[in-house]
């Protein structure tokens, strides 16, 4: 069944329009991979997704298990499964890591009429999870990505998914500023999660990280249209031709 | 604007109430002659208003427009409305000093365990032998009046070397609408000694009331005192504080209020450091919302060298609120090597949303370092887009960011317990937001 339908949808920043008319299918149980340029519009389609305000969606549409993503907040976006991870993580200053957590997965499970989770339930699933992710305790008591490294912040957004268990996932570029040991980390919590419910959309400049996370579909996006899809094999041809042959198009 | 008639309004008001009131104001005969003085000063001056420089921000003629009569006497069900916000408000472990309607209420009190350790009297006793307390060196009307009015308060004198094993919480509790209260209390700690002390404002079922407090304390040397004040007076309340505070040297002062109550509310605090070596940190939070108007203002004067003091001040303004803080510091020319700073910020939750801040330094040393630096602004959207993208709705998220804007005042606070009570505090104020 198709998780995420995202149909001629055509977005303006500023005046200015960015998607002119993406068309992308996600069934359940899938990892599309999306490549393309720098400025293409990437994550651009990842914030019109999650939800991101500044975004005018002048025409096409987005469903999400059938549902309308667009007529929902961002908040509702999440409870219901939908989950991105950063770009760039932001910092937040004066709020713990652990309190964000909870309260984040509260709110979430709050929403779908769940009860809360205790006190020792939660600290054992983030100690589980964080422990898997390479990322110390110490970490967590510290406020939201503040003081984290590069790599860290992506961890943290990976030890959310984990926690948060959305059946959409979209990693944009979490593979950016990644050593070699903690992009293998990072990619073996996010492969852990692969389930045939669970759907994921890896957005990425390297064929590296497909290594790692393998898809069932690439995507060549460029200019604000998917303009290629195919196997696992497109990945290894762009990364021998580059993007040139699509820029031109 | 007919200021003048506002000016003779008000003054009746209170030359009506003063009359009347007079009978009920304790004091001997000189005591009542000091009154009578400060009255008159008060009805010169009439209530403060825009075009008094250090009031130009909080113009209480438009504010609060008239003093209202004196609280009569609580009767039973006000007292027992009094019993049920001490129990509210009251910190766990501490020794309680209870004022109902700006009269001592031994009865809600705990003055056995207290006077083991420290010395207390009420105003109204030390009034019987003479006029000091009602005295002080200020010219300002609101303080005057204060003088003229005053009914109660708490005179505590903790001793020197004296370790305080509980928190003194001093609780003003309103039970009477549209009348007022006039409290001065003094505190005095010796030399060496430790102490906390905190100031709750609430009410027990009473609207539209108006305190106004002076509180005058003095801390010797080499002291170490915590002092917090937590005013959440009725929201149609008017919370008129002035503090007059002297620090003696190698002392550690930390002060810490909240303002998340009163329609109308000024705190003035007046420090001075007078002996060396003495670390001075002043911290303060407004919670504003609706048309609510707090205003914080801070004079600390660097009378000696070699003090630090440190003012971090940070206001959450909602709808049509105004958050005020003026925020002066005087470094005397002898006061070399004075390190003085304060930071205020504040968060501006809607477009309506005001905050003045009036920072000033006054520095007569070469050799010093001072400093000071304001913030306005929104919300950052980014992090609250953060948020929402983890599950959290709108205000649940706001809640998170005004936790942690206003935590880097609250931390300051060094004991846990207290530090975990203010948080509630701030906790339930952002709960009646969501
Ligand atoms: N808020 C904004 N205001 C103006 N232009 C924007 C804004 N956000 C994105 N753009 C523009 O939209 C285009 C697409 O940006 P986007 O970030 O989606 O690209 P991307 O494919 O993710 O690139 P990269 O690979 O560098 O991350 C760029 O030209 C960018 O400058
Ligand atoms: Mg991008």
């Amino acid at each position: 069944m198709a998780l995420l339908e995202v149909k001629d949808l055509k977005v303006r920043v500023e005046e200015r329009e960015i998607l002119h008319g993406l068309t992308l299918t996600v069934n359940e149980g899938e990892v599309h991979a999306i490549m393309g340029p720098n400025g293409s519009g990437k994550s651009t389609l990842s914030h019109v997704i999650a939800g991101k305000p500044g975004y005018e969606v002048t025409d096409g549409q987005i469903l999400f298990k059938g549902e309308d993503l667009l007529e929902m907040a961002p908040e509702e976006r999440a409870a219901k499964g939908v989950f991105l991870a950063f770009q760039y993580p932001v910092e937040i200053p004066g709020v713990a890591t652990m309190t964000f957590l909870r309260t984040a997965l509260n709110a979430q499970r709050k929403a779908r009429g769940e009860s809360e989770y205790s006190t020792p339930d939660f600290l054992k699933k983030v100690r589980e999870v964080s422990k898997s992710l390479n990322i110390p305790q110490d970490m967590l008591k510290r406020g939201v990505n503040v003081g984290f490294s590069g790599g860290e912040k992506k961890r943290n957004e990976v030890l959310q998914m984990a926690l948060f268990e959305p059946s959409l996932c979209i990693l944009d570029e979490m593979d950016s500023g990644l050593d070699i040991d903690a992009l293998r980390i990072a990619a073996d919590g996010v492969n852990a999660l692969r389930s045939p419910e669970r759907a994921m959309v890896v957005i990425t400049h390297y064929q590296r990280l497909l290594n790692y996370i393998v898809p069932d579909v690439v995507h060549v996006m460029s200019r604000g249209r998917v303009v290629k899809s195919g196997g696992k094999e497109l990945a290894l041809e762009l990364e021998a031709s580059g993007y040139a042959q699509f820029e031109a198009a | 604007m007919n200021v003048a008639v506002a000016k003779t309004g008000s003054g009746r008001a209170v030359s009506d109430l003063f009359a009347s009131a007079e009978g009920r104001l304790p004091g001997s005969p000189g005591v009542t002659a000091v009154r009578r003085e400060a009255f008159e000063t008060y009805e010169r001056l009439g209530l403060p208003h825009r075009r008094i420089e250090e009031w130009k921000y909080t113009d209480l003629r438009a504010l609060m427009g008239e003093v209202l009569p004196l609280a009569a006497t609580p009767d039973a069900a006000a007292l027992k409305r009094a019993v049920e916000a001490v129990k509210a408000h009251a910190i766990a472990g501490a020794r309680k000093l209870v004022l109902v309607d700006g009269v001592f209420a031994a009865d809600l009190s705990d003055v056995k365990p207290l006077v083991a350790e420290a010395s207390f009297k009420t105003l109204r006793e030390t009034l019987a032998r003479d006029a000091g307390l009602l005295k002080t060196a200020s010219t300002d009307a609101v303080i005057a009046l204060n003088a003229a009015l005053a009914t109660d308060g708490v005179v505590l004198s903790i001793a020197d070397g004296a370790q305080l094993s509980a928190p003194i919480q001093i609780i003003h509790v309103a039970t009477a609408a549209s009348a007022s209260a006039f409290t001065r209390s003094q505190v005095t700690v010796g030399k060496g000694a430790r102490a906390t002390l905190v100031e709750s404002f609430v009410a027990a079922g009473a609207a539209a009331y108006q305190v106004n407090d002076a509180v005058i304390i003095s801390v010797g040397d080499d002291a170490d005192v915590a002092h917090i004040r937590l005013m959440d007076d009725a929201p149609d309340a008017v919370n008129i504080t002035s503090q007059f505070v002297t620090v003696g040297a190698n002392t550690k002062l930390n002060f810490f209020n909240m303002t998340t109550g009163a329609a109308v509310s000024r705190l003035q605090g007046f420090i001075t450091l007078a002996g060396e070596g003495t670390e001075l940190s002043v911290n303060g939070v407004n919670l504003l919302k609706k048309t609510e108007h707090g205003d914080t203002t801070l004079v600390v004067d660097h009378a000696v060298p070699n003090c630090v003091s440190r003012e971090i001040f940070r206001a959450v303004i909602d709808d049509r609120a105004h958050s005020v803080f003026q925020g002066r510091i005087i470094v005397r020319p002898d006061a070399q090597k004075t390190d003085g700073k304060m930071m205020t910020r504040a968060l501006l939750l809607s477009d309506e949303a005001e905050a003045d801040n009036k920072p000033e330094l006054e520095i007569f040393a070469d050799d010093v370092s001072c400093g000071h630096g304001a913030t306005a602004g929104a919300l950052d959207d980014s992090l609250l887009f953060y948020l929402k993208a983890r599950g959290l709705p709108e205000k649940q998220a706001q809640a998170l960011l005004i936790q942690a804007f206003v935590g880097e005042a609250i931390e300051q606070i060094a004991d846990d317990g207290l530090r975990e009570h203010v948080i509630g505090i701030a906790e339930r104020w952002l709960e009646r937001r969501q």
